[in-house]
């Protein structure tokens, strides 16, 4: 398939890139990757084959072959040629036919999986494109027009849909190492607090700003330290950062907390100007709640097989 | 001062040694490293400054707690590791447009620029880890009379081959990215290539020199 035009920031993202921290090469993969297992397992395809994950703006693909595919995630407004399309669907399209994804009506990112995957070389053992050091993906970088991705096979599969997620924008924390080295104040306007995302975010963090900021009960200079998505830094001035998939992998700003491994894709799908807000959870059901995220990823899995 | 394991996520563990950073603590860090990894449980191991941060699979909290529990037994009988590593120049060029916090920081440490770039060319500094993104060293061996503060608000674009300072610490930016350390000059020298067997330039045990190309005010 290729690509006509693209204002949106599309890149190819698997599940992550697992085993190279030592060399300081991060995780990458989909921000949302409840998101990403959805598509894939809708469209039929191992959960972490690589899909596009398209942000902000409008992207226009033309197919070369008959192709099974569904969009998930935020709900973009997209047409098959001139009709219009919905999000979490298979839906199939023939060769010459046209797919233009318009703008985000809600969330930020969104995944077109293909049936049968596209023809990507894992770089360290990954598909994921990291975009700062330009390797993994499509040569490193965000698609742009004239770019040719090949599908491995080309298909057509019942049409069949399923449910998504219900966004919120309540997200669920752990306590992370140095909580306890915020004033008693500053852990409840945490949790009580509106936080608003700012729009210098990105793939690699989420900077938030709140009416008050957070304060150290004494100031703390840690040393740098392994961090991965989700957790939740608070730098000197005293507004968070919560890293996401193109984090660092390691970072010295002490921690408040940590996003549970279920909500970061709630996370990832608030947008430029809204705010979230943090409840703190315990451990065993930030576990609990993963397993349902897991729960529902296997259902769209068997619905999927069975048609 | 007990060390002992904290649970950070769902799949993570860290361990911080107390301050302050030494290298024999990092030598009990590279040797724990060696050991965790091979433990079923883990994925990877991530050394850090006198830190060592594990992650592990998807677990119960059962399993996480005896995870947890096997790390901590590591403690009772603390290993140690030599690396000899390569030793490595890097030609810098500081202050100016290179280093735009040096004149800063200088001013605020009572010293003159050229004292600030003679302490941190004259000493001979060990990778301790890499970390933060592809083949950046941490290094320690910085002279007390430069520790300082990151920034309190972290830049949202730091230069690739910036070299800067962070505490106690003192490293290279491989690529442009967001980041809270003081800027002091930058380098042509290149510290990731995927193309090299090695993809990074440093790995923990190296060791390295600054050396100045220029100085600017």
């Amino acid at each position: 398939m290729k690509i006509l035009a693209a204002s949106a920031l599309a890149s190819i993202q698997d599940s992550g890139r697992l085993g190279y921290r030592s060399m300081g090469v991060g995780r990458n993969g989909a921000m949302d990757s409840w998101s990403l297992q959805a598509g894939n397992a809708l469209i039929k395809n191992e959960l972490n084959e690589p899909a596009i994950e398209i942000s902000l703006g409008n992207l226009t693909i033309e197919f070369e072959e008959d192709v099974s595919f569904c969009l998930t995630g935020a709900l973009y407004e997209a047409y098959l040629d001139d009709k219009r399309i919905p999000c979490y669907w298979r839906i199939n399209a023939k060769a010459n036919q046209t797919l233009k994804l318009v703008r985000p009506l809600q969330g930020m990112y969104t995944y077109l999986c293909v049936h049968g995957g596209f023809d990507i070389e894992p770089v360290l053992e990954s598909t994921s494109t990291n975009t700062k050091a330009g390797f993994g993906g499509f040569e490193g970088r965000y698609l742009k027009a004239d770019d040719t991705l090949n599908v491995k096979v080309a298909s057509h599969l019942p049409v069949i849909g399923v449910a998504r997620l219900t966004p919120t924008q309540m997200i669920r924390v752990i306590k992370s190492s140095e909580y306890e080295c915020f004033t008693a104040a500053s852990q409840e306007a945490f949790e009580t607090q509106a936080w608003k995302l700012q729009t210098n975010s990105n793939r690699m963090g989420y900077r938030l700003a709140g009416e008050s900021a957070l304060e150290f009960a004494e100031p703390v200079e840690m040393s740098s330290h392994g961090v991965d998505i989700g957790m939740i830094q608070v730098p000197p001035q005293g507004q968070p950062i919560v890293l996401m998939a193109d984090g660092q992998t390691t970072g010295g700003y002490p921690k408040i907390a940590t996003v549970i491994n279920a909500d970061i894709g709630m996370m990832a799908q608030i947008r430029f100007g809204k705010a979230c807000q943090f409840t703190l959870v315990g451990l065993e059901q930030a576990l609990h709640e993963q397993q349902k995220r897991h729960h529902y990823i296997k259902q769209i899995k068997e619905y999927a097989d069975e048609n | 001062m007990e060390i002992q394991w904290q649970i950070c996520s769902e799949t993570n563990l860290a361990l911080f040694f107390p301050k302050p950073v030494t290298l024999d603590k990092q030598r009990q860090c590279w040797a724990l490293a060696d050991i965790i990894k091979k433990m079923p449980e883990v994925i990877e191991v991530v050394i850090g400054m006198n830190t060592l941060s594990v992650f592990t699979v998807s677990l119960t909290l059962t399993e996480l707690r005896n995870v947890e529990q096997a790390l901590s037994e590591l403690l009772n009988d603390m290993p140690s590791k030599t690396i000899e590593g390569k030793h490595v120049e890097i030609p810098v060029h500081y202050g100016g447009k290179y280093g735009p916090d040096l004149a800063a920081m200088s001013n605020d440490l009572n010293l003159s620029v050229e004292d600030v770039v003679n302490l941190h060319t004259e000493a001979t500094y060990t990778v301790y880890f890499i970390g933060f993104q592809p083949g950046f060293p941490y290094l320690g061996g910085l002279s007390e009379s430069l520790y300082f503060p990151r920034h309190a608000i972290p830049r949202t674009q730091v230069p690739a081959g910036s070299v800067g300072i962070g505490g106690e610490q003192t490293g290279v930016y491989p690529f442009e990215s967001p980041g809270g350390w003081q800027l002091l000059g930058q380098t042509d020298t290149s510290l990731f290539d995927l193309t090299k067997d090695s993809p990074t330039l440093l790995n923990a045990g190296d060791t390295l020199k600054f050396t100045a190309i220029d100085i600017h005010e």
